[in-house]
């Protein structure tokens, strides 16, 4: 049977053997990959249900005061909604193609491809930006503070505080996305991935597709109700 | 497999375990270690228990009189409030999880760790920046509003609403972490021969609970924050003066605050499982059913919220089926406790402290549970709801729940956790104050509750005074009885007798394959499992310490294990 | 209603109680009976009987849905007033109640109703939730702002009841405490009656005279006959159907909706032209059109 001594050469050469990404704790790297996998499936979940709240929100407002939700819609322009849609789109195939050539190991185009993505994200920030100023300038705010006279309807306010809101929170992730993406760029850039390691390029991936999705699902419900 | 525990304990070294192998508070305010990390939610949820429990003591001497007895009607709103925010964000929601678990899930799947240290390391600290905001509101304007938070007179209130709403919103970000991470954990790191079917059953009380955890608390996340925002550029969501609806409030709040009590409760069966399991050396009677229906209950428990609004002003339809899905939710629960009864049934009991709190448990939870069919009753509902019979109900419910099973389970664990036992006669009669003193606390605030007397009430009609005397009364015994528990755990801490590996003859990992205190990562080896959990007759080289005889439980007992089987 | 109440209360105290002796007695015989007396004692492992699980599941599913149906039949008499029901309006302050009759009489913090009639209160709050609770006779329901909910009673015994707000309000949510006071009969209509003068107009009055001042008269006719809007004649109790196809019952919140958002819900066949300025009318001003719509049958 195992004694002290054998168990604890075992665990030495066990971290002889360790590559130096995996840490002490998994058996194995896959085990590590599958694991931060499920982790950020997971973690998908809870920001979906975290968007749910407000899709409620937004339905519940919307079957109550369809009329309103159509006459302030307009206010919105789907034109540079939909550039951001495009832009967003864009980003998500960049970020694809950043973990296709992690997968391949081509550190170069890893690294431009991840760039890539910050930088459209980026342009979406502007975009958002020009939007929510032209809207502050008519005095478009939420709900209680919505002061537009070119239309006075009661529900208004409800309508922007729902835009506000879901387009603030999904900005929010936008920012940390490009935070969180830029560090793995850095990363990349200093070598630390490879085709048999890429595991944090993968999940923030997913996590940026999300934020893409969700995008996706905005867009129409807020700019496009005819 | 024979563990290093063995050679130290014969040859006379000091062992290296998790508690010793690095020293100073840095090694602690840094530490990845699971168990580390959870002893670090030890000592904070501690605090926050003495805390919220000094504010009950409070609230039940003001009830002492009618009128005002030692605080005005506006402090005693706040201090109610806080009691109820403070033991339910601060103490209920991570007690059984983040303490208890945190030490013992990874070694009772044969882990070295939860799948992800560091996040597990920053669920603490987003904890304790989510319990510091808090305290800025509270300290600087207080709060009254009920831990409910009711719109619109959360919007209208000068009270620290915003940042303890705000505080809300960051503690949900922990507690959506940590059952991130035993989620995965226990998808992924499980020892070879680890089955789903040889998961112990704490296992599946607190997988069963990271699903409501993680699917849960984004909804009351985005709730609290509406509400935040709602103070600050009042977006006009919930406050009917915008108009908002303040009833989409209270369904919003409802859908993660009802699954919220399956947070407190599903861990709760878990330990009581492990507890009955091992004092019983039987097993649990219908392992299937009661695995298998913590995680029915999970889900199931999202589809009820709209049971604690009958009266509020929902339609009569939506009223009736929340009830009928509620009885669906109540029966398993109820067969739960039939399941723990019939593991009794010709078992080997042997009545330890930690049983005790089961069987005070087993006690307490059907009154709960049974009360909670009646409060599920459209009829009965209408007469006793916001009443004292809730306020029992609930207490008999959480109380249970958090606060046995909490107990039971840190006397269960201590000697794992700390090496060291406790004063056994000691812990049986503050068992027995516990139990008395939370019986005579809030059995009279049912009889309260059905004669009327409203909950949240700084005064009341005269009638109800001896009641509520014996209730204040009752509130004594349990803060005297706590007050041992308190008193003869730090005793042990320091003096306690040294514990054997496994002094309860216990079948799961965590006894029979670490050592005295586990080593910093729990296994020289990952286990190689061969057995159930509760398969007693498979593993009677563990019953060595197991009878009681305390005169030779220092000696160290090989942790022999199925490995080799 | 409380007999009723107290019927199903107790059948589930009672059914309650013996399982809970039957379990906890079961658990403290085995725990005597089988307590270890063997340090190495190994017990048979614990055996799988369908059977008893299978009937501990089916049993208790049983005496739950009893109680269910119980419990819905009771809700739905609790929550279903009597056509003939007297109706008083009730207005949640913090922290008061105010109660107007249907003469314009108001009191606050006494409820004065007649024995052996059902009564039916109106309620709406003007600040915060509030729950009006009379323990007594066993009804209880929130009272929103914004909007109308509804309790009915039918009082047996003279005497006087106390009232609970149960949702909590504020600071003085403990003392905000009212009292049903039941008289027989024909003492009450004397009570009302010498309840004085009103000083405000009754509610169908000034309906009324609001209709008049207010041109509801240039859109809404009295006759039956439509105008530009749809006639007041037989509009309270009808099924309303609108543009969108759905259908609504013209009840007190509707007509409350439609005056105050005239957009919310368009009537098929009529457009939508009705000003949004009538949102600045009293809570008094739109209950007494209501009152003045309901009596147009």
């Amino acid at each position: 049977m195992a004694g002290v001594s054998e168990a604890a050469t075992g665990h030495a050469e066990a971290h002889a053997h360790h590559p130096p990404y995996l840490q002490h704790h998994f058996v194995s790297a896959e085990q590590q990959f599958d694991a931060a996998k499920l982790g950020m499936w997971i973690f998908l979940a809870t920001e979906i249900l975290l968007f749910s709240g407000m899709f409620v929100a937004y339905a519940v407002y919307r079957v109550w005061h369809p009329e309103v939700f159509q006459a302030a819609s307009k206010l919105l322009d789907w034109r540079l909604g939909g550039l951001n849609t495009l832009v967003l789109l864009a980003s998500s195939y960049t970020v694809a193609l950043a973990v296709h050539y992690a997968q391949l190991g081509d550190k170069k185009r890893l690294v431009q491809n991840l760039w890539l993505t910050v930088a459209l994200a980026g342009v979406f920030m502007v975009v958002k930006y020009f939007e929510y100023s032209e809207k502050f300038h008519h005095n478009i705010f939420p709900g209680g503070n919505y002061a537009y006279e070119g239309l006075q309807l009661p529900y208004v306010g409800q309508f922007f505080s729902i835009y506000f809101v879901m387009t603030g929170i999904h900005g929010l992730h936008v920012l940390v996305g490009m935070g969180v993406l830029t560090w793995i760029a850095l990363r990349a850039q200093r070598g630390d991935f490879s085709s048999e390691y890429y595991t944090p390029v993968e999940i923030s991936a997913l996590y940026w597709h999300l934020v893409d999705i969700i995008w996706i699902f905005l867009f129409p419900l807020l700019y496009l109700i005819h | 497999m024979a563990t290093q525990t063995v050679a130290t304990a014969t040859t006379g070294q000091p062992e290296i375990h998790y508690l010793n192998h690095a020293k100073g508070l840095k090694s602690w305010l840094l530490t990845l270690d699971h168990k580390r990390i959870g002893l670090l939610y030890l000592v904070s949820v501690i605090f926050f228990f003495i805390v919220g429990g000094i504010l009950a003591l409070l609230v039940r001497a003001e009830l002492f009189e009618p009128g005002q007895t030692l605080m005005s009607a506006e402090t005693y709103n706040h201090i109610f409030t806080l009691h109820g925010a403070i033991m339910i964000f601060l103490f209920l929601i991570p007690a059984v999880p983040a303490v208890l678990g945190n030490f013992a899930l990874p070694i009772m799947i044969g882990a070295k760790d939860v799948a992800f240290p560091r996040l597990n390391l920053a669920s603490w600290y987003i904890f304790w920046l989510g319990a510091l905001t808090m305290l800025v509101g509270i300290v600087t304007s207080g709060l009254d509003t009920g831990w409910t938070f009711y719109t619109p007179y959360s919007t209208m209130t000068s009270s620290g609403v915003t940042w303890v709403a705000l505080g809300v919103f960051i503690l949900g970000f922990s507690s959506i972490l940590t059952g991130l991470n035993f989620i995965v954990t226990v998808h992924k790191m499980r020892a070879p021969g680890m089955t789903w079917s040889r998961l112990p059953l704490f296992v599946w009380g607190l997988y069963a609970t990271s699903i409501v955890q993680i699917l849960a608390t984004p909804v009351l996340g985005i709730t609290v924050l509406l509400l935040a925002l709602e103070r600050i550029m009042k977006v006009g969501i919930f406050d009917p003066a915008l108009g908002g609806d303040p009833v989409l409030f209270q369904h919003f709040f409802w859908f993660y605050s009802h699954p919220a009590v399956y947070i407190m409760i599903l861990p709760a069966f878990g330990v009581i499982s492990e507890l009955v399991g091992t004092f019983s050396r039987k097993g649990i009677f219908g392992y299937k059913f009661v695995a298998l229906s913590s995680v029915a209950i999970a889900f199931l428990g999202f589809l009820v919220w709209g049971h604690h609004m009958y009266v509020a002003g929902q339609s009569a339809t939506a009223s009736t089926i929340f009830s009928l899905l509620t009885f669906l939710i109540g029966v398993p629960t109820g067969v739960k406790v039939l399941n723990w009864i019939a593991s009794l049934y010709r078992g080997s009991i042997w009545l330890r402290t930690p049983l005790l709190y089961a069987l005070a448990f087993l006690f307490v939870f059907p009154i709960g549970g049974f009360t909670g069919i009646a409060l599920g009753t459209l009829g009965l509902d209408v007469p006793l709801h916001d009443t004292y019979f809730v306020v029992a109900h609930f207490h008999y419910v959480m109380v249970s729940g958090g606060l046995l099973a909490f107990l039971g389970g840190l006397h269960y664990w201590w000697p794992k956790m700390f090496g060291r036992l406790y004063n056994e006669k000691l812990a049986q009669i503050a068992a027995l104050l516990i139990f008395v003193g939370f019986n005579v606390t809030f059995f009279p605030q049912f009889i309260l509750g059905t004669q009327g007397m409203p909950r949240r009430y700084f005064d009341y009609v005269p009638e109800f005074t001896t009641l509520h005397q014996l209730s204040t009364v009752g509130s004594w015994i349990l803060g005297l009885g706590l007050l041992l528990v308190a008193a003869y755990l730090l005793h042990s801490l320091f003096k306690g007798q040294p514990a054997p590996a496994n002094p309860w003859g216990a079948g799961t990992l965590e006894w029979t394959h670490t050592g005295r205190i586990p080593s910093p990562h729990n296994f020289e080896r990952t286990p190689v499992v061969t057995r159930g959990p509760y398969d007693y007759h498979l593993a009677e080289e563990i019953f060595g310490n197991g009878h009681g005889d305390e005169r030779r439980t220092p000696t160290v007992t090989p942790a022999q294990g199925q490995a080799q089987h | 209603m409380a007999p009723e109440v107290d019927s199903l209360f107790q059948f589930w105290a009672l059914v309650s109680t013996i399982i809970f002796i039957g379990v906890v007695g079961a658990m403290t015989y085995f725990v005597v009976r089988y307590r270890r007396r063997r340090r190495d004692e190994v017990p048979e492992p614990v055996k799988d009987k369908k059977a008893i699980e299978l009937a501990w599941i089916v049993v208790p599913t049983i005496l739950v849905l009893i109680v269910f149906t119980w419990g819905f039949r009771v809700f739905i008499r609790l929550y279903t007033a009597p056509p003939d029901a007297y109706e008083i309006l009730v207005y949640g302050y913090q922290w008061y109640w105010e109660f107007e009759y249907p003469n314009g009489v108001k009191t606050t913090n006494e409820l004065h109703v007649p024995a052996g009639q059902p009564v039916k209160l109106r309620m709406t709050s003007v600040d915060v939730i509030h729950s009006f609770y009379v323990p007594a006779f066993r009804v209880k329901q929130d009272v929103l702002p914004d909007r109308y909910s509804s309790l009915w009673f039918e009082a047996t015994k003279p005497g006087e009841y106390i009232v609970f707000c149960t949702e909590y309000c504020g600071t003085q949510h403990s003392g905000m405490l009212a009292k049903v006071i039941v008289h027989p009969r024909e003492e009450f209509e004397e009570w009302l009656e010498s309840a004085g003068i009103p000083e405000d107009m009754p509610l169908a009055e000034l309906g009324a005279r609001l209709y008049r001042e207010k041109a509801c008269f240039s859109c809404h006719s009295l006759d039956g006959s439509p105008m530009v809007g749809p006639t007041f004649k037989g509009l309270y109790g009808s099924t309303r159907t609108f543009e969108d196809g759905t259908t609504a019952v013209a009840d007190e919140n509707y007509l409350r909706e439609s005056i105050l958002q005239p957009g919310a819900k368009i009537v098929q066949g009529y457009p939508n032209v009705m000003p949004a300025s009538y949102a600045s009318l009293s809570e008094r001003e739109v209950a007494a059109l209501i009152e003045f719509i309901k009596q147009q049958q």
